[in-house]
């Protein structure tokens, strides 16, 4: 197998790797690769910080691996290669009447990434993390291939569900699809003037997918302002014309997303929405995958990159959101992208993201200021009880992580038993010290 | 009418790329090569994207008795025939250069082999009257150069095949589109310093099908080639040879 030397970056481009990766074709060629040059597995490289990066070291890039290979019309379990990504997956089913039961918020994600990130979508508060319908995982360890499922060895699968990659190569998996009686969305938005409206909303809302966008820079009474969307599968076809995609050919100047830009933009942005709100219909992929038909959205944060702070706190600690969004508003550094969600308390794996309660979504351009409200940020959520998002995470520092994810030393343990040597550690890794506790 | 596509080589990425376009038009496809285990996921994943049937086969360009019982297998279905050739080999030039034995392999795998594959298929595909070949040469058979002229040569062999194929299918209703590649982005072209403009196998196969339904003749995939070869063919030979490109 050739490798590859290549600079590799997460999504936010802050944090890059120099790496060699493999690219294998076909199965025998990852068969010996995991054998003979162990090394982490990477799909699309969508995680944001250096989940995905490896420094100095060796990949593997699955995405080549990428077919499905069964589905039973019965349970409505199909199995995919790991590089197959949730986008491809809703395109060549939706349309038979089936849907991944989990859809992040980026189609480009691979089967593998979903599975080692544990990711969620619009209907975490109703249907749980991506890992909760994952039936069993075929796993490439240096001793060599087993077939995991939640009974068979439940501990490696929790470290194999959200483990970030650190139990092995995921070449495949069988999950649950659920029914999709048509490709369009019904979508209810509502817009909305303050933080306690908007929790408020969530909970009285009975729809199965429902997301919260949120005006980063508004602050005072405006504070928490924003956009409340409910999502349901409508019973029949609209039948639109799916739009073209296009492609953010090059890095963006600075200027682009500078305060007053930013809080221009959301301005008009929550206007969109009439006072009294509305309904319309929406092809699913826009409305999974919003951001997905401009390609290479994150160089509109031009060449330093970009962070996006992702935690999660308790329920009861709303005085927590509403801190945040002060710091945020008063720093004026947020890009239009927030989000705001009600989040359920399931989750599969030991360092799986989601906790009951709510999660707050925010990009900033990396800039040293907008690194050290992300700190104070990271505070607040610690001290509320709530999580970072590893997957989102560039930033953290091991002792910044404590009391987050006490599951931790059973991770550890389980990846140190089935990768002794370290094979699969990354840069996120290394950084966090997952692999240290004890 | 029902159409089966035969794909020679149906394990490289362009294949695979193109065999999945094929499912998503609803064609049934029979995915031949060597590989069998990756043949038979390819073709469960072609059944799952569309396609009405889908079949591994066993096909080794340097074993033409592996021919027979795939040509039968045509044979035996309904409807139209057609072929997509994506088989081929380039070891580097320089180990060709130290082992001159080499060339019989790479010959054999991108010309020869395919072509007395399709001189059995063509009565076929005469007797049905239709049916389209797709033959992937490479923009490696415009000229010879330093860099890979041994595959070059066989692909350049090859080109003139398919047209004189072309020319033979046209009386009965049948269809040759040759397709030139420039650098994709394959297992072959992975880790080499120095490509450029390098196209996804997604790309070229969406090219290649819009040719088969166009009844194209010769297409340069990315098209930007077309120039690119027609500049590279236009040196004079005495500069030509001169030159390290």
């Amino acid at each position: 197998m050739r490798w590859n030397r290549a600079e590799t970056t997460g999504w936010g481009r802050a944090l890059r790797a120099a790496e060699e990766i493999a690219r294998p074709e076909n199965r025998a060629t990852l068969h010996r690769l995991v054998a003979e040059t162990p090394a982490p597995a990477m799909g699309n490289r969508r995680s944001y910080g250096d989940a995905a990066l490896n420094h100095g070291g060796r990949s593997i890039d699955m995405t080549r691996l990428d077919r499905l290979i069964g589905f039973d019309p019965e349970t409505g379990i199909l199995e995919a290669e790991a590089g197959a990504t949730i986008g491809e997956i809703a395109r060549v089913f939706a349309p038979r009447g089936w849907l991944p039961a989990v859809m992040p918020g980026t189609g480009f994600a691979t089967l593998g990434g979903a599975i080692a990130n544990d990711v969620h979508g619009k209907n975490h508060h109703v249907a749980g993390s991506f890992g909760q319908h994952v039936v069993a995982i075929d796993l490439l360890t240096p001793a060599g291939r087993l077939t995991l499922t939640a009974d068979s060895d439940a501990t490696l699968w929790r470290a194999t569900i959200g483990g970030v990659g650190q139990t092995g190569v995921i070449l495949s998996a069988r999950i649950r699809l659920i029914p999709c009686p048509s490709t369009t969305m019904r979508v209810r938005e509502r817009r909305i003037d303050t933080l306690d409206a908007f929790l408020g909303h969530f909970e009285d809302s009975d729809a199965p997918f429902s997301v919260g966008w949120i005006d980063a820079t508004a602050r005072g009474a405006a504070l928490g302002r924003g956009i409340f969307e409910e999502g349901r599968i409508a019973p029949h076809d609209a039948g639109h014309a799916p739009g073209a995609a296009r492609r953010m050919p090059l890095d963006a100047p600075r200027a682009l997303l500078s305060g007053p830009v930013v809080r221009a933009f959301n301005a008009v942005y929550w206007r969109r929405v009439p006072a009294g709100g509305r309904s319309v219909a929406r092809p699913l992929e826009r409305f999974f995958f919003p951001l997905d038909r401009l390609h290479d959205w994150n160089r509109l944060y031009g060449k330093p990159g970009f962070h996006q702070f992702q935690c999660v706190v308790p329920p009861a600690a709303t005085d927590t959101l509403r801190e945040m969004l002060d710091r945020i508003g008063t720093a004026g550094l947020a890009s239009p992208l927030a989000v705001l969600k009600r989040m359920g308390p399931g989750r599969a794996g030991h360092l799986s993201f989601p906790m009951e309660g709510w999660t707050l979504a925010v990009d900033f351009p990396n800039r040293a200021p907008a690194r050290a409200l992300i700190a104070g940020l990271e505070g607040l959520a610690r001290d509320a009880g709530g999580r970072l998002y590893l997957a989102k995470d560039a930033l953290a520092a091991p002792e910044r992580l404590v009391g987050m994810y006490p599951d931790l030393p059973d991770f550890a343990a389980a990846a140190a038993e089935v990768d002794p040597a370290g094979h699969f550690a990354t840069d996120l890794v290394r950084r966090l010290r997952l692999r240290e506790a004890t | 009418m029902s159409e089966t596509w035969i794909i020679l080589g149906a394990t490289s990425s362009m294949a695979r790329a193109f065999a999945r376009r094929l499912a998503t038009e609803g064609r049934a496809v029979l995915l031949a090569g060597r590989d069998m285990e990756e043949l038979a996921l390819m073709a469960e994943d072609c059944r799952l994207r569309g396609a009405p049937a889908a079949e591994a086969v066993r096909f080794d360009a340097r074993d033409a008795d592996s021919f027979g019982p795939i040509l039968d297998r045509l044979g035996g279905t309904e409807g139209q025939i057609s072929a997509a050739v994506f088989v081929g080999s380039m070891p580097p030039q320089a180990e060709i250069d130290a082992d001159p034995a080499l060339i019989e392999g790479v010959v054999t795998d991108s010309f020869t082999g395919p072509a007395r594959f399709l001189q059995g298929l063509a009565p076929l595909m005469e007797a049905r009257g239709g049916g389209t070949v797709v033959g992937v040469g490479s923009v490696a058979g415009d000229r010879g150069r330093i860099g890979n002229y041994v595959y070059g040569a066989a692909k350049a062999g090859f080109h003139t095949y398919l047209s004189g194929l072309r020319n033979r299918l046209t009386r009965a209703g049948g269809h040759v589109v040759t397709v030139k590649p420039g650098f994709t982005d394959t297992a072959m072209t992975w880790g080499i310093e120095g490509m450029f403009l390098v196209a996804k196998p997604e790309a070229v196969a969406d090219d290649i099908w819009r040719a088969v339904e166009k009844r194209r003749n010769v297409i340069y995939t990315p098209r930007f080639w077309r120039w690119i070869m027609a500049v590279i063919r236009s040196i004079p030979e005495p500069i030509f040879k001169k030159l390290s490109i």
